[in-house]
């Protein structure tokens, strides 16, 4: 096979995969550059790409657990307790450094604690994370008694504000998070055991795959991707809020629903979240730029991710 | 009899059903008379599944007539069909597990009193239902607790309950042991007495030429053609089933056994509570040893044990080396292989590809630096294994689910063989699987025991057993029967040991 005809194969394949939802992404900005000429500008775009971020990033984490057939609904609260925890660290003096690492290592024990309670209590984790959901939700308010706290970390502020080659820092953080994702998803032994588990539990074990211990790690990876988020939103907000990334999971959950993961586990892709995430990110600012009222924006999103089910179930029923 | 003049009750003429461009089914015709079993025959993706579905309501015919007691029957869904009189009872389990007997067998039919459901009449109606059969099963037991034979009987007794004019049966005995498969010839006896029309699918020529009257063979989706049982003889079915004669339905050895060295494996004093005692045997260099016993008699479990899934107490040597294995992962490492009983449970992951699935147990050898897939020097490896075992699909990254069960059945030696392993179980290779694809697999195991892998066959099959050992082991509810070899090999030996009623 020539590389032409290899490059021609792969556009040909990420039509047929990617396809209906890019166009959905295209014809949403159709619309709404109609409705509001200041929709399509560079400006707009760079806006709903940072908006967009913390989004995506949680997401990224979203499509290994669903990918697995099991779901995290604690990033939300896990995104608000990586900002407390960041926001705390500085309290106590630490640098920008080891607060990130701390920060992050939270997030990772926080999926831990998910990924132990499904895979070795045998708990489903829809009643798990409900339960963490509640218990993160709840540890952000101890410290300051359930007040904001106040970021001055100029290091951790910039990361949500400044900008890096003439792109904002945020976007840098999540193309580099959505091509490590991509990359140990699609490349690795570890993606293709997630895959495989995710396809059938029993052949994984039979097979030799420790599905257990994939469980934990995938869930530490979706606890690591929240507290990240939280770092950007906490960034943005130069605070840590105690309702900071409430409902952010259904969002996430979303994204990747919107982007093909299948959520009898097994089937799913980063690309297909990402297109997702800008998906969201696009119907948000798209109907705050109309001044669409906060309500109707809830029914309107809810409304899209159906029909958008719908028309991939449809296309996947038909193909059979 | 509604006076109808002749005794033919179904009557399908023509009968064509094409997917797209693909023809499953050209042209078919059959007669089905009242209290007789017609056998249909042919291999996996012959085009018998296609005709049962279309009689069932599952799919409509492309065109062609079919009429039940000389009305057009033409079902709109499975509902209809068995409200006009034909009961199907599927290959493929179709019960709740949550449920129980009496829940499953009555489904969207239980009696109903003030639009509750009356839980006293549903026992008491699936009760009568499955004493009229001679089930041995207790209709409050849920579905989920009984073993896989005990769900066919289940799944049989749903199918009859309705007041059938045609009972369709697709391979009933696949997971039933010899004495239930007896339960379910006497039941078939009751239905013929009846004057219940019986379509029987199958492939154990055995069963076959005891219980039909009436045989058809389609090859193909098209009609071959049908005998009168008394007329004809399992060879001369084979031969046309699978449209070339068939020597030998087991290859013989390729090899000469070495005489006596060392076993690769053996294992003493394996003992689980409740489930096996006292199991000891060793297994030699090219050896295949051939393990029997009824449904129940714990071979399965003793496999599990062996494989690192489960925990059982006893001394296992792998090349003289004391081991115990905690996961699947470690027996793996150290050169064993599992050909999973039920291959769409856990066998292979259907919707991911071929290719997927036959490098799934060898993956770590395919594991570069930083984890990454070697994807080049997989796919390679699992082209080889395509080829060498014959596995008929289109490319590497065909899903596995889309191919037929022979094949199938192949990707899951596939992935066994890329292990290289040195002592390779197989649990019921061959169930579910046409003559064909029967003999081919029969080939791979005898390749692999030239090769000096040790085989651990279990089987059902009391025929493959017999055509495939060296040596015999017989269960019989948890404990070692008898280890059985050269002129001790009969099915009679076989038999009693594993009911129990040796002398």
């Amino acid at each position: 096979m020539t590389q032409q005809t290899a490059a021609q194969a792969a556009l040909v394949r990420a039509l047929k995969q990617y396809g209906g939802i890019f166009l959905s992404l295209v014809m949403l900005c159709i619309i709404f550059s109609f409705l509001n000429p200041r929709f399509m500008s560079v400006v707009n775009f760079m806006n709903i790409l940072q908006q967009v971020a913390v989004i995506a990033i949680a997401a990224f984490g979203m499509t290994w657990v669903i990918l697995l057939g099991e779901i995290d609904l604690s990033v939300g609260s896990i995104i608000a307790v990586a900002g407390m925890v960041g926001a705390q660290c500085f309290a106590f003096g630490l640098g920008f450094g080891p607060a990130l690492a701390v920060t992050i290592v939270a997030g990772a024990l926080m999926g831990m604690l998910n990924g132990v309670l499904t895979a070795k209590l045998l708990l489903p984790s829809f009643i798990v994370t409900v339960a963490t959901m509640g218990i993160y939700r709840g540890l952000v308010s101890l410290p300051t008694n359930g007040a904001p706290a106040m970021i001055d970390n100029s290091t951790w502020t910039a990361i949500g504000t400044e900008s890096f080659l003439g792109l904002p820092i945020i976007i840098w953080v999540v193309a580099v998070l959505f091509v490590i994702n991509q990359i140990v998803l699609s490349k690795t032994s570890f993606g293709r055991r997630a895959y495989l588990t995710g396809g059938n539990r029993e052949a994984a074990i039979y097979s030799g795959i420790k599905v257990d211990r994939l469980k934990i790690i995938i869930f530490m990876i979706s606890g690591v991707m929240a507290a990240i988020s939280g770092v950007l939103l906490s960034s943005r907000l130069f605070s840590a809020q105690t309702n900071a990334g409430m409902s952010y999971e259904l969002d996430a959950i979303a994204a990747a629903v919107l982007g093909g993961t299948s959520l009898a586990g097994g089937v799913g892709t980063m690309v297909g979240t990402l297109i997702g995430a800008l998906i969201i990110g696009v119907m948000n600012n798209g109907m705050n730029m109309l001044s669409v009222p906060y309500f109707y924006q809830l029914i309107v999103k809810g409304l899209v991710i159906l029909v958008a089910v719908w028309l991939d179930v449809r296309a996947k029923q038909a193909k059979r | 009899m509604h006076g109808s003049t002749t005794d033919t009750v179904l009557k399908i003429s023509n009968v064509t059903k094409s997917f797209g461009q693909v023809a499953a089914l050209k042209s078919m015709s059959l007669e089905v008379r009242r209290g007789r079993v017609h056998t249909l025959l042919g291999e996996n993706g012959a085009g018998k599944s296609t005709l049962m579905k279309i009689l069932a309501g599952v799919h409509g015919a492309t065109s062609g007539e079919i009429t039940l007691d000389d009305q057009p029957y033409r079902p709109a869904n499975p509902q209809q069909a068995s409200a006009l009189g034909l009961a199907i009872v599927f290959q493929e389990l179709s019960l709740c597990n949550n449920l129980t007997v009496a829940e499953n067998i009555l489904a969207t039919r239980e009696p109903r009193k003030f639009g509750f459901i009356n839980d006293k009449a549903l026992v008491a109606r699936a009760k009568a239902i499955v004493a009229e059969l001679g089930l041995p099963i207790d209709v409050t037991e849920k579905v989920g607790n009984l073993s896989i034979a005990q769900r066919q009987l289940v799944e049989i007794a749903k199918g009859l309950s309705h007041d059938a004019k045609v009972v369709i049966l697709d391979e009933p005995t696949s997971s039933l042991s010899d004495s239930e498969a007896e339960i379910l010839f006497d039941i078939i006896g009751r239905l013929k007495n009846r004057g219940v029309a019986v379509i029987y699918i199958s492939h154990r020529m055995e069963e076959i030429m005891r219980l039909s009257d009436d045989i058809t063979v389609i090859r193909d989706g098209e009609y071959v053609s049908t005998h009168d049982r008394n007329d004809v003889t399992i060879e001369a079915l084979i031969a046309l089933m699978v449209g070339r004669r068939m020597e030998e339905i087991y290859p013989p050895p390729m090899h000469d056994r070495p005489t006596q060295d060392a076993p690769v494996l053996a294992v003493e004093h394996l003992t689980r509570d409740g489930d096996f005692a006292d199991i000891s045997f060793e297994v030699g260099t090219g050896e295949i040893l051939g393990f029997f016993g009824l449904v129940g008699s714990g071979r399965s479990e003793v496999m599990n044990a062996l494989f690192g899934m489960k925990n059982a107490d006893g001394t296992v040597r792998l090349d003289g080396k004391d081991v115990r294995f905690r996961s699947p992962a470690e027996a793996i490492a150290r050169g064993i292989g599992f050909v999973t009983e039920n291959r769409k449970e856990e066998g292979l992951v259907l919707g991911h590809s071929v290719g997927w699935n036959i490098s799934m147990a060898a993956l770590p050898d395919f594991t570069g630096p930083f984890g990454f897939t070697r994807a080049g020097a997989e796919r390679k490896a699992s082209a080889a294994e395509v080829g060498r075992l014959a596995i008929k699909t289109h490319s590497l990254d065909t899903p596995a689910g889309s191919l037929s069960g022979g094949n199938q059945q192949k990707i899951v030696l596939a992935k066994w063989l890329l292990t290289r392993p040195k002592v390779l179980i197989l649990d019921e290779p061959t169930r579910g699987v046409d003559v064909g694809a029967k003999f081919e697999i029969y080939k791979i195991i005898r390749q692999l025991a030239a090769e000096g892998t040790a085989i651990l066959l279990i089987s059902s099959e009391l025929p493959e057993v017999l055509g495939m050992s060296d040596r015999v082991i017989v269960m019989h509810e948890g404990v070692i029967g008898a280890t059985l070899a050269g002129t001790d090999l009969t099915p009679e030996t076989i038999m009693a040991h594993a009911t129990g009623f040796q002398s």
